[in-house]
Parts: structure tokens; C-alpha cells; sequence
């Protein structure tokens, strides 16, 4: 079993969700984004999101693109997120890369994914990446042993559902509403629906991402998923602080009010 | 216009899942597949409909004023050395070829039961023709424009609010239309139950480079017989600009299975190819994933999205359908860089000697043939027929143009 399998079976056992929180890599910088994502482990996050930044994010809203683009803007190279990933999977937390296809591609994809794996990379989320266009992915991800988190949307007929929940390895996405990254003031109805739907066809694991901002949809969502996934909320902390330690010292605070939110799941 | 413009696909490309060799494909969320495949079933639906194709070829007819006119144009043809023969796609409503799309696509809405359409623009022409079929057929419009372009064509933006649409500018990367489509893209991940996205070119995921190839298919198939019937014989090159390559593709389609008929697609070499100010993603581009589909991109060593540089806000876009991207590697077709200068000079040539200002979009196939001529000419031994897809009329461009020629009084 992958790490982030045994990570959500033993979160499982303790009654409640596991918690990924997203950050860009390279933002701030690249020393500053290795700062805030060790800081969101230390206060209580259990599984960390390194977002691939990139030019074009059709998946992600205003928040991820600001940060991706400060990152890009930057300098951030890939090579520079693999470092980023070696450094935040040294906390011990399980670390997962999201990213679009084309920085894959262009850097080639078994090289790609030798490299995250020597870096200590479970596998990645595809936003813009379906089963169906995703052969050299699956090769390489069985190659070096990676998992492969596809997404599936409430829009997915149940054909499609089962076989992209049957691409997976590691755990399944839901996007809980159909739109972009960003925090919502109410979580979504159609959630509960498309994670039953899943369960119906798999016994992976599903995190639940869009949406998500405070420790209260935190609970709302761990009460049906086994995994909240937050990002522009966290991000947020970064971008609106007037100096970097008050960023952090925001990240910490919601962090540690997310992961108290997947502890108590509103059932 | 004949309903045989929907004629089903012709050849194997692309294949079911909308491949054109390694190229194209769908490259999206999730949430967008649902939408993609109630599209692709409406469209090929609605191919084979004969009631469509009616309506459709009907449109074309009445309202969009085709078949446009293949015009013999003498005074040009004496300067370039050879014969030109000009298809008048600027004559069109909305003036470009582009109303052929969006007709068909407005068509296939209605269809679908959805009620607002969504679009990208640059140079604000699809925009405007979006917003035309819009009115036409009661939708809701939203045209997502960089707003770097809505201040080069402001007047295109007073165009498309006339006709009831909401223009909104894009703040967001170059604030072109690379960031337009990613724009309308998210619009339309979060409202597609309602929303079709009208997108203005043959890119983009599957099935939209194969749809919207087949609804400007028509400016190839009128051209190829009104050149038979005006020299007794096919042409020895067709050219066209290629920014997406919508007008490129439209007139290309018809002449692909003849074998004697080179094509040739002009991109936009900004200020040369080798600055790396340009938008000539086939001649300095490399193949990746963008938009939707895998062609060829603009891009870095890491698969970041390079920006594009044009003076036509047309062709100012970092990708190319992936149709385009295939015939280039099977060699069917030839892709060459054309200078900001070189399409300005073509631009002025036609203004001067046929009293036809094109777009400046067009104005890069015109230079392109301009240099090609001789070369044709040499190798022919003879006077070359060229068809050229005189795809828009440049009244949206001339304030860009009258900046670039200095004639345009700042006092006033």
C-alpha cells in the first residue's frame, strides 16, 4: 500500500479525516514556501499538496493563480519543486504533487517520474490529465511505483466514474462543486452525492477539494470523506499578510483550526 | 452555400477521440468531459440531420452573405507576379470568415437546450460575431478580452456591447488572449450546464478543432469551384494566416486530397522569429499541452506558456489548432514566419492597389504570398495561380495600422 494509503487508513481507524493543505511550490520563494508548508505539518496538517506552478491553471481560481504566478514570476523552476518536495517529505509527512500535464510533459514523463519518486514524491493529482490521454502516465507511475490521483467531478456519468476510479492509486479527488479552486462561503450539496457514488465502485480512499476555508466545512466534509483538501484558503494567509512571519503565523492558526475540523466530523 | 459544407468528416482525421496523429486529444477537467461529449453527440447528430444542414446552409446564404466572392485581383496580382485570386471572406457579415462558426456553433447551442454562450476574443471578431449570433438567437453572451486587447480595439468592444453582450477584460498573465481563454475555460467548468463555450478557433479539446473546421469548410469548397470556374483549373497554392487557424483550415480542407495544391499557412513572426518576439507557435514553438488539446505551443524549458507578440491582436496567441500541427509534420502543408513590417507593407499594397483595407490578420497571408510568388514562379516556370483567404476586413485595425503608419492626427 502507498504512503498516503496508509496514512488515510490509520486517520480511518482514529474515526476521522485526513487533512491536505495546498501550496504552490516556489511561493513566496522557494526557501519561503519550504517554510510554510513545514509550518502548516507542524500545526496539524497531515498531508501536504505541492502545486506544480504554471502559466495556464484552468483548474484553479483568482487565489492559486496569484500565488503560482508570484512563484513563476520568481524564477521557480521545476527542478526547484523537486527540492521543495524532498524537503517537505523529510517532515515525514506524506507529500503529493499536483500539477498540470505540460510541465510533465516538457520535462518528460518517466524522468519526471523517476526524480519525484527519488525525491520522495508519492504520485500526483492531474487537473487538466483524464484516464483517457494518460498512457504514458500510467506506465511511468507503475514504473517508479507512484500513485495516480485522477479527478472526478459530479458531472462524471457513473461509466466514466468507474473508470477513472479504476486509474486510481493512492486516493480519488471529488471536486465537491463544479468551478475552480477557491474558498466558498457554503460547501456544496452535490459532495455527499459523488462520494457515495465513488464508494460504490472503490474502496480507495476520496478527498473532497474546492471549496473548503474554515475548521467548520472542515467538519462538515470529514463527516462523509476521508479527506479534506484546502488550498486558496491557506494560501490566502500568505498573500494578504503584511510580512511574511505574520503569514506564517496566520498559516499555523488555520491550519491548526482545519485540522481541529477534521478531528470532529458533522455527521 | 450548399448544405454539402456538412458533408460528414472526410479522411481519418481526427480519430474518435479527436487525435490528429500525436496531436490534439483532450486535455481538461473532469468536469468539462460531460460537456465535451454532449457536444461531439449534438454536432455529429446534427451533421447528419438534413433539417440542420438546411437551417445552417440557409444562415450562410441569407444572413451571412456566402458564398463569398473569389475576386481576380489584377492590380495586386501585376505587383506580386502572379495571379491572385482573393476570397472575400471580408464581405461576410460581422466582415470575416469567422460568422461561418458561430452561426454553426449557435445552431448547435439552440439544440442543446442551453441558453448563454460564452467566448474568448483578440482581435475582438469573433467576439463580435459571437455576440451577432447571440442576438440572433436570444442567448446570453459573455466575451472574455484581454485588456490589453480591449484597448486596442475599442471599437470592436462598443461593437459587441451594441449587440447586448458582456465584454469583461481579463486582468490576469499578458492580459491577452491566452488569458481570455483560460478565463472563459473556468466560466465554463462552473456553469456548463447552461453555458456553451463558443470557441473562436480549431483548437482547443475535442471535438471543437474538428467542428469548427467543418463549419468554415465551406470557404475551401466555394473557392475550389469558383477558381475552376474562373481559370479552368485548380490553383497551384492556397494560402491563409494561421493564428488558432480557423480561416487557414476552412480554406485548406477542400484542397488536402489534391496533391498538386500546396498550402501554406503564414504565422505571425512579430519581430522576427529569432527575437522571440513573435507568435509563430509551428515555426518557434515546440509540441506540449495547451488549452485542451496537445499541438504545437510557445513555450520554456520548463512548459510555461511563452508570451506572444503580434501587431495583429488576431494571431497573438501562443498555440495553433492541433490540425494544423499534423499537417505540418506530415508535410501536406508549409508553415512560414511573416514580420510585423512585411504584413504591414502587404497590408498597404492591397489598400493601394485594389482599394481593399484587409485585416491585418489577412495582411500576414498576403505578404506571404508576396514573397512566395517568385519563388513559385522560378520553380513553375510560369505565372503562379494563388488563392489567398482574405479572411476579415481591417476596419477594426485601423487605428493600429494608422499608428503604424503615422497618419493618424493626435491633435484630434
Amino acid at each position: 500500500m502507498s504512503r498516503i494509503g496508509v496514512a488515510f487508513d490509520k486517520a480511518r481507524a482514529d474515526g476521522r479525516a485526513l487533512l491536505v493543505g495546498c501550496m504552490p511550490a516556489g511561493f513566496p520563494t522557494v526557501e519561503g514556501s519550504i517554510a510554510a508548508m513545514t509550518a502548516m505539518v507542524e500545526a496539524g496538517v497531515d498531508v501536504i499538496e505541492v502545486e506544480i506552478p504554471y502559466s495556464d491553471p484552468v483548474m484553479d481560481g483568482p487565489v492559486i493563480q496569484k500565488a503560482s504566478d508570484i512563484a513563476l514570476a520568481g524564477g521557480v523552476r521545476t527542478a526547484d519543486t523537486l527540492r521543495i518536495i524532498e524537503a517537505v517529505a523529510a517532515t515525514g509527512a506524506p507529500v503529493v504533487t499536483m500539477t498540470y500535464w505540460n510541465p510533465v510533459e516538457r520535462y518528460g514523463v518517466d524522468v519526471f517520474a523517476r526524480d519525484l519518486a527519488a525525491a520522495g514524491g508519492t504520485g500526483l493529482i492531474t487537473p487538466d490529465l483524464i484516464p483517457d490521454e494518460a498512457d504514458e502516465w500510467l506506465a511511468a507511475s507503475d514504473a517508479h511505483g507512484l500513485d495516480r490521483t485522477f479527478l472526478v467531478s459530479p458531472s462524471s456519468t457513473d461509466a466514466r466514474l468507474a473508470m477513472t476510479v479504476e486509474h486510481c492509486r493512492g486516493f480519488v479527488y471529488a471536486t465537491a462543486v463544479m468551478g475552480v479552486t477557491g474558498a466558498r462561503a457554503r460547501t456544496s450539496d452535490a459532495a455527499p452525492t459523488l462520494v457515495s457514488r465513488v464508494r460504490a465502485v472503490t474502496d480507495l480512499p476520496v478527498g473532497v477539494g474546492l471549496g473548503v476555508g474554515t475548521g467548520a466545512q472542515a467538519g462538515t466534509v470529514a463527516g462523509y470523506a476521508d479527506g479534506v483538501i484546502v488550498g486558496s484558503a491557506l494560501i490566502r494567509c500568505l498573500l494578504d499578510a503584511p510580512s511574511e512571519a505574520e503569514g506564517l503565523a496566520a498559516l499555523r492558526t488555520l491550519s491548526a483550526e482545519l485540522a481541529e475540523g477534521v478531528r470532529n466530523p458533522t455527521r | 452555400m450548399s448544405a454539402d459544407a456538412l458533408a460528414p468528416l472526410a479522411g481519418p482525421q481526427p480519430d474518435s477521440a479527436g487525435h490528429f496523429g500525436r496531436f490534439g486529444g483532450r486535455f481538461v477537467p473532469e468536469a468539462l468531459v460531460a460537456a465535451l461529449d454532449e457536444l461531439d453527440g449534438a454536432w455529429r447528430t446534427a451533421m447528419a440531420d438534413e433539417s440542420f444542414r438546411a437551417e445552417f446552409g440557409g444562415l450562410l446564404r441569407d444572413y451571412a452573405g456566402t458564398p463569398s466572392l473569389l475576386y481576380e485581383a489584377r492590380r495586386f496580382s501585376a505587383k506580386v507576379g502572379a495571379r491572385v485570386l482573393l476570397k472575400r471572406e471580408d464581405l461576410n457579415h460581422t466582415g470575416a470568415h469567422k460568422v461561418r462558426n458561430v452561426l454553426g456553433q449557435a445552431l448547435l447551442t439552440k439544440r442543446m437546450g442551453k441558453t448563454r454562450v460564452i467566448a474568448e476574443t483578440g482581435a475582438g471578431q469573433h467576439g463580435v460575431a459571437t455576440a451577432t449570433a447571440a442576438a440572433l438567437f436570444d442567448l446570453e453572451c459573455v466575451v472574455y478580452m484581454g485588456q490589453v486587447d480591449t484597448e486596442r480595439q475599442a471599437l470592436n468592444v462598443a461593437r459587441m456591447r451594441m449587440l447586448g453582450a458582456t465584454v469583461v477584460p481579463v486582468t490576469n498573465g499578458s492580459r491577452t488572449l491566452k488569458d481570455a481563454m483560460n478565463e472563459a475555460m473556468r466560466d465554463w467548468v462552473a456553469n456548463v450546464d447552461e453555458t456553451h463555450y463558443l470557441i473562436g478557433t480549431a483548437a482547443g479539446p475535442h471535438p471543437f478543432p474538428a467542428m469548427v473546421r467543418d463549419f468554415v469548410r465551406g470557404i475551401g469548397d466555394e473557392a475550389r469551384q469558383q477558381c475552376l470556374d474562373l481559370t479552368g483549373a485548380l490553383p497551384d497554392a492556397v494560402t491563409a494566416c494561421v493564428g488558432g487557424g480557423s480561416n487557414a483550415l476552412g480554406i485548406f480542407h477542400a484542397f488536402v486530397g489534391d496533391g498538386d495544391v500546396r498550402l501554406y499557412g503564414f504565422e505571425a513572426g512579430g519581430d522576427g522569429v529569432a527575437t522571440g518576439r513573435h507568435a509563430a507557435s509551428i515555426t518557434g514553438g515546440s509540441a506540449g499541452v495547451l488549452h485542451g488539446t496537445r499541438t504545437y505551443v510557445l513555450q520554456d524549458a520548463d512548459g510555461q506558456t511563452l508570451e506572444s507578440h503580434s501587431i495583429s491582436a488576431g494571431l497573438d496567441y501562443p498555440g495553433v489548432g492541433p490540425e494544423h500541427a499534423w499537417l505540418h509534420d506530415t508535410g501536406r502543408a508549409s508553415y512560414l514566419p511573416v514580420t510585423d513590417d512585411e504584413a504591414m507593407a502587404a497590408f498597404e499594397l492591397l489598400c493601394r492597389t485594389e482599394g481593399i483595407i484587409p485585416a491585418i490578420e489577412s495582411a500576414h497571408a498576403l505578404a506571404g504570398t508576396v514573397t512566395l510568388a517568385p519563388k513559385l514562379a522560378a520553380e513553375l516556370g510560369r505565372e503562379p495561380t494563388i488563392v489567398v483567404n482574405l479572411s476579415g476586413r481591417g476596419d477594426k485595425d485601423v487605428h493600429t495600422a494608422g499608428d503604424y503608419f503615422g497618419i493618424l492626427d493626435k491633435e484630434q
